[in-house]
């Protein structure tokens, strides 16, 4: 049984439809990536699987209980934590209380502050440090530190590099099998095709708030792809 | 020796002040709601402790092991119950407060009447320590004061030292992504109020002691908490303690000057620090 399941969601912001039934699901350990242009639904997507956007019960199961609509806070309580966009740290906190608040919740698993101090040694010696005197790429670091915290079950990555230069992307991607390898399965939403593709088992492509493109991300057409991301 | 004793009163009363401030600024600072029912709430403080002290025979301060908790989950109440609902935007907390602030004077109007009413405290009341002939300070200012710096550092330990006060700075940065993390905006907002009413109710029962009020007493103690919260600049806690002691200073001055000047003057000082330093003493919020 697939650890996550979305079933034909729709999303609305308003009058604006974003998601015209989308399907997708993940597997316990599997790496996901989500492609897709600017507004083409990726974020509300994972929006609406954290419960930030209502969604009806069934349209989303994790663990095989439906959990569409349940508001964030009980979502994180279950397994599923979000890096936001434009990582959004708490800008009065140090960077060790960004990632401890992370940990509140006491989930049991893998991921202690020493842990995560571990997979991003640089934030070791500024962990006293406010976030938000650090560099973009470190912020990010934390941002996922912090997400990793609650020891989650599933991770959501929204748009990781974006604003970061390639290496620190590079840096930040090369992270992500250590953390499916403890057994948490990650979806990472990406305007970077490549460095979705690599770091994926799995690929959608979403245009306009439908899937044009499902597949295993190694045997999937670069064509295909291309054309799928850009509509032509 | 007159002038020193105006001072050191003026300072003791500006203590009680940073108190009224203090839960002010702290639900300020936590959910951006201005309480226009503030003075309201410290004014029903006074009436739970006047009635508790009645029921249970106790003195003042002992009627504040039941009177806080109360308080406080009253608090709790509140917020969860409706002022939760009001969040979001700037007007809807003003009007929704302000509202509770009316309905607050007038049911209290209704069950108590117009009376003033004062709590009792015996003869703690008219104790002093003489320090010359012509210097004595009431042992009740002293313990009020301190009983207010002790409080306020207990509230800067909470924010900067405890997993509630991270949350509650977590949920002050950004509402939203602390729900990501697990945080319950509802409940920590609940919380703020709880920690802000817990604080009203020993300030309550501190005013109630010094001098009379009645149920339409609020709203001056509002502008009190109003003036050195503003003073003292928003967001520090310390600051809202060193905003306190100038009111009370500058009241306990005009005061010497004229017998009908206290307030006055209290507004004066607050309308000059606007002019000369309009971001308050120790501002810490920035932009």
């Amino acid at each position: 049984m697939a650890l996550l399941e979305v079933n034909s969601l729709t999303a609305f912001y308003g009058d604006f439809q974003a998601l015209y039934g989308v399907s997708m699901s993940v597997d316990a350990g599997q790496a996901v990536a989500v492609i897709g242009a600017n507004g083409a639904g990726k974020s509300t997507l994972l929006k609406s699987i954290v419960g930030m956007i209502r969604a009806a019960p069934d349209m989303i199961r994790f663990d095989g209980e439906a959990i569409g609509g349940i508001r964030p806070p009980k979502i994180v309580a279950r397994g599923i934590t979000m890096v936001p966009e434009g990582r959004r740290l708490f800008a009065s906190l140090t960077v060790e209380e960004n990632l401890s608040i992370g940990g509140q919740l006491g989930r049991p698993g893998p991921w202690t502050l020493r842990r995560v101090l571990e997979l991003f040694p640089m934030l070791a010696e500024r962990r006293s440090q406010r976030s938000t005197s650090l560099s973009g790429g470190q912020q990010q670091m934390v941002a996922i530190g912090r997400a990793l915290m609650s020891n989650p079950r599933l991770l959501l990555c929204d748009e990781i590099s974006l604003g970061l230069a390639p290496i620190v992307v590079r840096d930040i991607f090369q992270r992500l099998p250590t953390i499916v390898a403890e057994g948490t399965a990650v979806v990472v939403v990406e305007q970077d095709v490549m460095q979705a593709l690599a770091a994926s088992n799995y690929l959608y492509c979403l245009q306009e708030g439908r899937v044009l493109l499902k597949g295993a991300s190694r045997s999937l057409d670069r064509e295909a792809i291309k054309a799928a991301y850009f509509g032509v | 020796m007159e002038f020193v004793h105006v001072i050191i009163q003026g300072v003791l009363l500006g203590g009680l002040y940073a108190l009224f401030a203090a839960g002010l600024s702290l639900i300020f600072g936590v959910m951006r709601l201005v309480n226009i029912a503030h003075g309201d709430l410290i004014v029903v403080a006074a009436y739970f402790a006047y009635f508790t002290m009645q029921a249970l025979g106790v003195g003042p301060f002992t009627s504040l092991i039941v009177v806080v908790p109360a308080v406080a989950a009253l608090g709790y109440i509140l917020q969860r119950g409706l002022l939760n609902f009001a969040l979001g935007d700037d007007l809807p907390p003003l009007l929704v407060t302000f509202g509770l602030s009316v309905i607050i004077q007038n049911v209290l109007l209704i069950f108590f009447t117009h009376d003033n009413r004062k709590l009792y405290a015996g003869a703690i009341e008219m104790a002093s320590w003489k320090f010359t002939p012509d210097l004595a300070i009431g042992v009740l200012p002293v313990i009020q004061f301190v009983v207010a710096v002790a409080i306020i550092g207990g509230l800067q330990l909470v924010f900067y030292r405890t997993t509630l006060g991270r949350a509650f700075r977590a949920t002050s940065d950004d509402p939203a992504i602390a729900q990501l993390m697990g945080i319950e905006n509802r409940h920590i907002f609940a919380l703020a109020m709880a920690l802000s009413l817990a604080v009203v109710a020993v300030a309550g029962v501190f005013i109630a002691v010094r001098t009379t009020f009645n149920p339409f007493y609020g709203p001056q103690l509002l502008i009190f908490g109003f003036e050195a919260v503003i003073m003292g600049g928003l967001g520090s806690l310390w600051g809202t303690l060193a905003g306190g002691v100038l009111l009370g200073l500058a009241q306990s001055l005009g005061g010497q000057i004229n017998v009908g000047l206290p307030f006055t003057a209290g507004h004066v000082a607050f309308l000059l620090v606007l002019i000369v330093r309009p971001q308050g003493l120790f501002p810490k919020v920035t932009a």
